[in-house]
């Protein structure tokens, strides 16, 4: 299970670099959440994929997963799910603005 | 919106309110079973999106004349209030207390907890949070 | 258990949350001011205690030490917040005279304080995956003010810088979750000491090298190329609160990690550190002696400057770390009061391109001699602070056998002196050429340098107290140097 898990973040990291690689921003963008997704995944795996019940009060059962990592995962996912929405809408209005979205013509001009 | 969206308005007023109650339950379960404050305003404000799917953004207006960032700043107010409550017990930050009380309605040991207070802040913060990023994407048509 | 610690984090998360409902532009400003005011208050009482009593540990949720979260409070993060609420009051003076009402109604003044909450949270945090909580905090409200005002190149900057950053946050969970699969706690104490139990060895050095990459992208060192663009795009008032806290953060944060977890192989790493330190130190010299334009001199001077401090972490003698302390207190300042002064004089000037400007020393005497004696602060002069940090950082490096480095951050430090005194001739005291643009209002320049001379004040005071200040810095250094003083009071063995 490890194995599959672990090659299934390497596709989400090389996917997503792929992406980020790219000009267009959207793409970009699309490759960032590629990434935070592989290392979510990345932070469960390397926490261990034990079996057991879930970490619930009245469970009763003789093995318990490990709690920690899910919740960093969650606060994590949180987290990405702002700053992507954000940047989501700031891409948006950067392209009305100064509409383009290739990263080639978003370069820093001199003299400003 | 022009398209003839009569079978999404009639079921939409239904499921409204199946989604709505479900998102109560959700709200209510947490603490010590999977819900919670975070999930219970995630699915109210999935409600609210199909609500505002269905009858255009004017309309909802109208009828639901809430300011969401306001309603983010009173969760995100409630939650660390419920935190610094704890000072005045001499308790560490975000220590949180519960309790079995006899209710009249809920029946005997119904817990009450302290937690609950503090969901309540996370609730409105998400439903707070959710809506405005959803309508500050979708306000803009031009 | 004190509760004090979480204070200096939750005063402005609340302000910040009042000030989203605050409609009045004088209200705004008057709470935002009064809180940071009442946050310096706490944080002198908290140091007053831990002066008295030792390292203020705080289980959040009375959730004991290696499980829960833990705030510690010990004499170096201490210092650090009071310091950055200081400068951080005296951008806001400046901000509500510069940034413009638009922008204050666009939440400006919450997402500032939301700012100040995750940078104190930052210092104070003693778990490392709440240290990149508190980082996303501060980093979320820094987009939102590096985009406020939405010009154009504000926008195309903002992307890059939020682009960055958000590649570095997916590092730094990375790291996080092969730093949990190795050792199995996230407790900086608890980390601290299990990885001396079991050895510094070859995974644990990889993990060491992932956390200075993602540091290292924060802090700006020798990862410093999306700085530049960044710092020079949001309006003075908020690149002013970027170079004097979010820079330090990341150093903040590198200097935790490296004196109280991957300690145990400085012949690996701080070695490295101390070669990354020595690049950035000679690219930013470069950079600020090359600038054309006063705002490329003021970011390349961070850039150098943050090579400097990180020069001091590479040493690693308490004596280096001592100077580390001083030094970064003294940068914090002088590196606000540096991008004040710049956007005093991009205001006064009209322009920031050194070649149309000249002869100001006329009308704005004042500010020129405010930017002269800002120059000698960089460059560590006495009685100005950051002569003190200088000698002990150099001493340090000299004492650990790095005469390389300490020539090369000794001519740097010239040449960062050549570079601001630059903009000090060309700016002030050359003729005009034709064509210059006009300048701003005299009135209102007059108004930018009352916040410019308080800083200066502070400086001074930071250099002609430095006898008073002694005793805590020693303190703080003494953590630094021996981790055991940590561990045992967060862990309480």
């Amino acid at each position: 299970m490890e194995l599959l898990v672990a090659i299934l973040i390497g596709v989400l990291f090389m996917i997503g670099t792929y992406l980020i690689l790219t000009r267009r921003l959207l793409r970009i963008i699309l490759g960032t959440v590629l990434l935070s997704h592989g290392a979510h995944l990345l932070l469960m795996t390397t926490a261990g994929l034990k079996r057991g019940a879930p970490p619930l009060l009245g469970e009763e059962a003789a093995a318990y997963t490990d709690p920690l990592p899910q919740a960093l995962i969650l606060t994590s996912i949180v987290i990405s799910f702002g700053v992507t929405s954000f940047i989501l809408v700031l891409a948006y209005r950067t392209y009305k603005q100064l509409g383009t979205d290739d990263m080639e013509q978003l370069r820093r001009q001199e003299d400003e | 919106m022009n398209m003839n969206d009569v079978i999404l308005r009639t079921a939409t007023k239904v499921i409204t309110f199946i989604i709505l109650t479900f998102s109560l339950y959700m709200f209510f379960a947490g603490h010590n079973n999977p819900g919670g404050g975070f999930i219970g305003g995630l699915i109210t404000a999935s409600a609210l999106v199909l609500l505002y799917l269905s009858f255009d953004l004017e309309s909802m207006k109208k009828v639901l004349p809430v300011n969401y960032i306001a309603m983010t700043a009173i969760g995100l107010l409630i939650a660390v209030a419920t935190g610094m409550g704890s000072f005045l017990f001499g308790a560490p930050f975000l220590s949180h207390a519960f309790g079995y009380y006899d209710l009249p309605l809920f029946g005997e040991k119904t817990e009450l907890a302290t937690a609950v207070l503090f969901d309540l802040g996370v609730y409105l913060t998400v439903v707070g949070i959710t809506m405005t990023i959803i309508l500050a994407i979708g306000e803009d048509q031009t | 258990m004190n509760n004090v610690v979480v204070l200096p984090i939750l005063i402005p998360v609340l302000t910040g949350i009042v000030l989203i409902l605050v409609r009045s532009l004088t209200w705004l400003r008057i709470i935002g001011v009064a809180s940071l005011l009442i946050n310096i208050g706490v944080t002198a009482y908290l140091i007053s205690q831990i002066d008295a009593t030792g390292i203020q540990v705080l289980e959040l949720g009375g959730w004991s030490a290696p499980f829960g979260i833990v705030l510690v409070a010990d004499m170096f993060a201490a210092l650090l917040v009071v310091t950055a609420n200081v400068t951080a009051v005296i951008c806001l003076l400046f901000a509500s005279r510069t940034i413009g009402e638009k922008r204050e109604r666009f939440y400006f003044h919450s997402f500032y304080q939301f700012l100040i909450a995750g940078v104190c949270g930052s210092f104070l945090t003693g778990d490392i995956f709440n240290l990149f909580v508190f980082f996303e905090v501060m980093l979320i409200s820094s987009y939102a003010l590096i985009v406020l005002g939405a010009t154009k190149q504000q926008l195309r900057e903002s992307i890059k810088y939020m682009l960055v950053n958000m590649l570095s946050s997916v590092f730094f969970v990375v790291s996080v979750g092969f730093l949990y699969g190795a050792v199995g706690t996230l407790n900086m104490a608890d980390l601290s000491l299990r990885i001396a139990e079991m050895g510094q060895g070859g995974l644990l050095n990889i993990i060491a090298l992932m956390f200075l990459f993602v540091f290292g992208l924060k802090a700006g060192l020798f990862l410093f190329f999306w700085l530049p663009g960044s710092y020079s795009a949001p309006p003075a008032a908020v690149s002013a609160i970027f170079a004097a806290l979010l820079t330090k953060v990341g150093i903040y944060a590198l200097i935790r990690t490296f004196t109280l977890i991957f300690y145990q192989d400085p012949d690996f790493t701080h070695e490295l550190l101390g070669w990354m330190a020595g690049a950035t130190i000679v690219l930013g010299t470069i950079g600020a002696v090359g600038a054309k334009n006063v705002k490329g001199i003021l970011v390349y001077n961070v850039v150098a400057s943050v090579g400097f401090i990180i020069f001091g972490l590479a040493a690693f003698t308490e004596g280096a770390l001592q100077g580390v302390v001083y030094y970064l207190l003294h940068d914090i300042v002088i590196k606000a009061l540096l991008f004040l002064l710049g956007g005093a004089f991009l205001i006064a000037a009209g322009t920031g391109r050194l070649r149309s400007t000249g002869e100001w020393i006329r009308t704005y005497p004042l500010l020129g001699w405010l930017l002269f004696a800002t120059a000698f602060a960089v460059a560590g002069v006495p009685p100005l602070s950051g002569f003190l940090g200088k000698l002990l950082i150099l001493e340090g490096g000299l004492r650990a056998g790095e005469y390389v480095l300490v020539g090369i951050a000794l001519l740097s430090s010239l040449l960062l002196l050549y570079s601001i005194i630059r903009w000090f001739m060309e700016g002030f005291w050359k003729p005009r050429p034709e064509g210059a643009p006009a300048g701003g209002e005299t009135r209102v320049v007059r108004s930018l340098l009352m916040p410019c001379v308080l800083l200066l004040a502070i400086s001074a005071a930071l250099g002609l107290g430095a006898e008073g200040l002694a005793g805590f810095v020693d303190q703080a250094a003494h953590t630094m140097a021996e981790p055991s003083v940590y561990i045992s009071a967060v862990l309480g063995e």
